[in-house]
């Protein structure tokens, strides 16, 4: 997905200890294949039938360790979201927030947006990923279908510039307002910021003392 | 208005800006303008707002018609900390989030981890029994907080005294195991760090029959307390509609009757082998959600009783999977400077194994890799659910790391519970949420 930096921007292959050598293919989780095992089969069974469109929704299906993760496509996010929360069948009630991850090697899909899920009524739990590039960072806002997600799409908004349309406020959360950047994506350095008091002032913390 | 109002011209009319002076005063100017609408500041440095948590209140007289939460002010950077560093030094990072209950954060932090690794079931007996006990004497510390403090911010202030009492014991539990009052990074992927003590099990059973009888004390002062049912019932009202489309977990939802309790409907750390009970009110108010956490103490105990059996069972068993690219490779051990890598350790990696100090070194500074992918794991924590989606991307280094809080879920519903209400409620609502800013703001 990445090639990682070392801390404060050391430079070579960014392997803190300097004897591992980080080099890794890149990894992208591949489509599973029926039958999914567990409730899986069940969940991807109902939503196909209450949501007659899926496959034109759904870009991937992802298994691994025991979870589900569907891959959907935005434009359908905010249908299959309120399928998935109205559905008898499926009933996921509850949202646990959004999540917001960045791969900036993964060209035209840079934002992920990731959602948990929760079914109170069937005890099960999903996972939606939504991907958006860079460039055109906007989702359809999830508040309407869970009003918990509010805050957790600010916090997303925050540190990753993903741009919820739809939202009743879409403001910085965490940073203060006028804060510049987006400061848990990957081109996001640590550090670099100075600290500033009256008087005086700490630098950030790559400037403090070299670890090249 | 001149005293301690500035004041400014609007689109929206007259904005007076009043700052410090005397309340009395204050307000006697206040009202002497035209418009009625108030909008008070309350924090982020406020004695009861649990923290450094800000409330903006529009007022009409006492009730507020407005209520917005400010929050920001203690955000570290933990979740982007953590990119930087191994996958065992992640804990001490998320273990500094909810200081309150740190064992909570480690735990579903490092069940994530071995998820990710595949470990899951190769973790010992005895270290899942540990944590659990652990957390659940985190929970009663972390419950003491919630009733002492809920109970100052109304104007009680003998409960605060016993809280803190019981609390300061149990933190010497920890204390004795972890070597550390709070953030002790006890808990490790693959296990916890090193086993008990000596005797600690025989001191935990002791201390349990002294905790049973005291908590006794803090239920008498509150329960049936007419001032303390004046000021709680029907105060700060969320019913169970509320709490699920908001996310709202743990007590809160409880008190809507909800029995909803992951250590009962997904077990982890072998939960599903403890008798306890999920406590439950229907009052949806702040009344309930403390008598919720009062019995909840009683259930912990019932809990660490039933640890200390098993611990007594699994006597010199593993604390930590046995898989040795993994584990960390130093047992630890008490010395004159405090605690540190064994004696015997030391000896062997520096007088006779070349290979055992390359390891060492390797796992030490390296860490170890972790397969690529993506788990959510969740823990219910004295707050609610406390969730860490883990993404790998195959390296010694975590490639994000989101944790779903359930102080900063919990803390959206403020708005809803307190709006409509007297301001004097807002502070009642706000404690029987909990929050804790750490947890809220990472």
């Amino acid at each position: 997905m990445s090639e990682q930096k070392g801390m404060f921007g050391a430079s070579g292959t960014g392997d803190t200890s300097g004897y591992g050598g980080l080099e890794r293919a890149s990894v992208s989780p591949t489509s599973a294949q029926r039958p999914y095992g567990s409730y899986f089969d069940d969940v991807a069974d109902e939503l196909e039938r209450a949501f007659p469109e899926f496959h034109d929704a759904i870009e991937k299906v992802v298994v691994d360790r025991d979870e589900l993760t569907l891959h959907i496509k935005r434009e359908k996010l905010f249908d299959v979201a309120k399928t998935l929360r109205d559905t008898e069948t499926l009933r996921f009630e509850v949202c646990l927030g959004v999540a917001g991850v960045h791969y900036p090697e993964d060209k035209n899909r840079e934002l992920h947006a990731v959602y948990q899920l929760l079914s109170m009524t069937h005890n099960r739990r999903i996972r939606l990923e939504v991907s958006v590039p860079d460039s055109d960072p906007h989702l359809p806002s999830l508040v309407e279908v869970w009003a918990g997600t509010n805050w957790h799409e600010r916090e997303a908004y925050d540190m990753f510039g993903i741009i919820f349309d739809g939202h009743p406020a879409l403001t910085r959360i965490l940073m203060p307002d006028d804060w510049p950047g987006h400061p848990q994506r990957k081109d996001y350095p640590l550090g670099g910021i100075p600290v500033e008091y009256i008087g005086a002032t700490v630098p950030a913390p790559d400037n403090r003392r070299s670890y090249r | 208005m001149s005293t301690f109002a500035s004041s400014r011209e609007t689109t929206e009319g007259t904005i007076y800006s009043v700052t410090g002076g005397d309340w009395d005063q204050v307000a006697s100017e206040i009202g002497s303008a035209k418009e009625e609408r108030v909008v008070v500041n309350m924090g982020p440095q406020h004695p009861s707002t649990h923290g450094v948590l800000r409330l903006m209140l529009e007022l009409e007289g006492e009730t507020i018609t407005e209520l917005r939460c400010g929050i920001g002010y203690l955000h570290t950077g933990i979740e982007k900390n953590t990119e930087f560093r191994t996958w065992t030094q992640g804990v001490t990072f998320v273990t500094r989030m909810d200081y309150l209950s740190p064992l909570f954060n480690e735990t579903a932090y490092c069940l994530s981890v071995e998820k990710l690794l595949g470990i899951t079931n190769d973790v010992p007996e005895r270290a899942s029994v540990i944590r659990v006990m652990m957390m659940e004497f985190n929970r009663i510390s972390s419950h003491m907080v919630a009733l002492g403090t809920g109970a100052l911010e109304l104007g009680a202030i003998t409960p605060m005294f016993f809280a803190f009492r019981e609390r300061e014991k149990v933190l010497d539990v920890f204390e004795k195991v972890s070597g550390l009052r709070m953030n002790m990074a006890y808990v490790r992927p693959g296990g916890v760090a090193q086993d008990l003590p000596e005797g600690t099990v025989s001191h935990i059973r002791d201390l349990v029959k002294d905790l049973r009888k005291n908590f006794k004390d803090n239920a008498d002062l509150l329960i049936g307390n007419s001032i303390w049912i004046k000021r709680t019932k029907d105060v700060g009202y969320l019913d169970l509609a509320g709490c699920i489309t908001l996310g709202v977990t743990g007590p809160v939802l409880r008190s809507t009757g909800m029995p909803w309790d992951l250590r009962k409907t997904q077990p982890y750390c072998g939960y599903e082998n403890y008798d306890f009970d999920v406590i439950t009110a229907d009052t949806c108010d702040v009344y309930g959600r403390f008598l919720i956490r009062m019995q909840e103490l009683e259930q912990s105990l019932r809990i660490i009783e039933q640890c200390c059996d098993k611990l007594d069972a699994l006597d010199g068993a593993p604390v930590m999977v046995a898989d040795k690219k993994i584990a960390w490779p130093a047992q630890l051990a008490l010395g004159g400077d405090g605690l540190g890598n064994s004696l015997e350790h030391i000896r062997q990696i520096m007088g006779t194994s070349m290979e055992a100090l390359i390891h060492h070194f390797k796992i030490v500074t390296e860490g170890f890799r972790v397969p690529a992918g993506q788990v959510y794991s969740a823990v219910e924590s004295p707050r609610g659910e406390l969730g860490a989606h883990l993404v790998s991307d195959g390296g010694t280094r975590p490639y994000r790391v989101h944790f779903r809080t359930p102080s900063f879920s919990n803390l959206q519903s403020t708005s809803a519970m307190c709006e409509g209400s007297l301001i004097a409620d807002v502070v009642a609502a706000v404690a029987s949420i909990d929050p804790v800013m750490g947890d809220v703001d990472r």
